[in-house]
């Protein structure tokens, strides 16, 4: 009977969690769509989630279009169809892997830092004095991060692609000989204007997931994630891992309802 | 003025408060005294509309709050200030960034009125020259001077403190008691104070009230707060310790005097 009552206890406060992640993303959406916005502190979240993971997004946009020309390299050199190398990554790049690693890029490095920001300020009584100061903590906390990784997101994917794209071309080209015309004259000829609308979309909407979950957890930390600092540390922990998650999910969700095609 | 009507509250099955009734009038300021974890804290976030009630009713200046939304309920909070038993400072913020915040994103005020309005708040407060430090490079005193200062500053018509003077020696607790009652002369605003600072409240509050329980165990005017004879009452205020005759006599007249000085203040 015990388990029972677990089990059920369990259901309700998921359902709640789920209940109230619907909310804050509905009043997000409506505080961002309507005056006043906060334009300095979107400015200083753009700095602090597009602009600082530029470094980052540079390092494993490279390496991944680098690992990608090799493998896509020895595969296709098992069917003498070396000339698609370009095409390969371009599409892997801008369809999938740029939209997805640096959304996961960005969740492990400026996601987890904004869910602890929001968590301490609740603990410590700052998001109440911000309340009780008659100011919505919504516009303050939660519409910069959205508008920041809403704009730096599919700019972040543009730079993982195109330092990817010239990732692939170090290899292929400089290295496994590959013809630099063949490279990208092929890239050109397969790689649509949809397919790099596509990629920008799908960051978009993960732009939208990491906001969205990452000020979540932090709003609510102390709610769903025990108390205190062993509160934020589990929300920011339980951040990253639904905002990844979810990222990979709503991916598949995209690329198999073909929205774009 | 504010009127709590048969406020009750549980949380996960423990009920905190049970069917709490008290009145503020305008202007005064009334003294919450209990117990620690009795609920006295829950009811001043019942106040400030940080907390819904189970049942029951709060009324401040005519408005319910328990059916207050959105602007309404935020243009009621404008009118209030709460000092946070922690200070609740935005700890990324400078001092001076803390107290300015308030008036930067509330009024249309020039960054140098705003500059002169802070200095002048601060230096009330005794914080002069620490306007550029940040929370964490501060005493705890100066942080609930700090906090103070950036409720006051908006010039509130209620103030709550949630135990003011908690965790400072006692000098600084003095200090913040002080501060808070010639804020009040200059301002009249009416306030709730969660306190354990007995019988030092007293000189600064028009009502005292005990939370016990859940409920309300009294409430009236400090002077009438100091006859009674109910043991657990008298234990509380006392600290436990047995006051003699003199001791009650003394402490009376004390109180007599403050209360006719404060009448002089006010005329």
């Amino acid at each position: 009977m015990e388990l029972v009552n677990k089990l059920g206890e369990m259901a309700i406060r998921t359902l709640l969690m789920i209940g109230r992640m619907g909310i804050l993303l509905a009043k997000a959406f409506a505080f961002c769509l309507t005056p006043p916005v906060k334009l300095a502190l979107v400015v200083k979240q753009i700095h602090f989630i597009g602009f600082r993971s530029v470094s980052v997004i540079i390092l494993t946009g490279g390496f991944t279009g680098m690992v990608l020309c090799y493998q896509g390299y020895n595969t296709l050199n098992r069917f003498g169809s070396e000339a698609f190398l370009g095409p390969l990554v371009g599409l892997s790049l801008i369809k999938e892997m740029g939209p997805v690693i640096s959304s996961l890029m960005v969740t492990g490095r400026a996601g987890s830092s904004v869910t602890a920001k929001i968590g301490i300020m609740r603990i410590s009584e700052q998001i109440d004095a911000l309340e009780l100061m008659g100011l919505n903590p919504y516009r303050y906390l939660i519409v910069p991060n959205m508008f920041a990784a809403i704009i730096s997101l599919p700019l972040l994917t543009a730079i993982f692609d195109v330092v990817g794209i010239f990732g692939g071309y170090l290899i292929g080209v400089k290295l496994l000989g590959v013809s630099s015309g063949v490279y990208f004259g092929e890239m050109i000829s397969y790689v649509e204007m949809k397919d790099i609308l596509e990629g920008l979309f799908k960051s978009l909407n993960f732009g939208v997931i990491i906001a969205w979950v990452c000020c979540f957890k932090g709003y609510y930390a102390g709610y769903y994630s025990g108390f205190g600092a062993e509160g934020v540390s589990a929300a920011t922990t339980e951040a990253v891992v639904l905002s990844s998650v979810m990222i990979l999910v709503w991916d598949y969700f995209l690329t198999s309802t073909r929205i774009f095609f | 003025m504010i009127i709590i009507e048969n406020l009750s509250k549980s949380f996960g099955g423990v009920t905190v408060l049970q069917g709490v009734s008290l009145e503020v009038e305008k202007g005064h300021i009334l003294a919450l005294i209990g117990r620690s974890g009795y609920g006295k804290s829950v009811l001043l976030k019942h106040v400030a509309g940080l907390i819904r009630p189970d049942s029951g009713r709060i009324v401040v200046d005519g408005h319910d709050l328990c059916c207050l939304k959105g602007k309404t309920l935020q243009r009621l909070r404008n009118r209030l200030g709460f000092l946070f038993q922690s200070g609740a400072l935005f700890d990324s913020m400078s001092i001076f960034d803390n107290v300015a915040f308030p008036l930067r994103e509330k009024t249309k005020l020039g960054e140098k009125e705003i500059r002169d309005r802070v200095l002048y708040e601060l230096e009330q407060v005794d914080l002069s020259g620490a306007e550029d430090k940040f929370p964490s490079q501060i005493s705890g005193g100066m942080v609930k001077r700090a906090a103070l200062a950036r409720e006051l500053i908006a010039e509130p018509e209620i103030m709550l403190f949630d135990e003011p003077t908690t965790g400072l020696d006692p000098l600084t607790g003095q200090t913040i008691l002080n501060l808070i009652d010639s804020c009040h002369r200059r301002m009249h605003f009416t306030g709730i104070i969660v306190t354990h600072e007995v019988p030092k409240i007293f000189e600064i509050v028009e009502k005292v009230a005990m939370l016990d329980e859940g409920r309300i165990l009294f409430q009236e005017s400090p002077e009438k707060i100091l006859a009674i004879e109910d043991p657990k009452i008298r234990s509380f205020i006392t600290g436990g310790v047995q006051w003699t005759h003199e001791e009650m006599e003394c402490q009376l007249r004390f109180m007599e005097r403050v209360r006719r000085k404060k009448d002089i203040h006010k005329l």
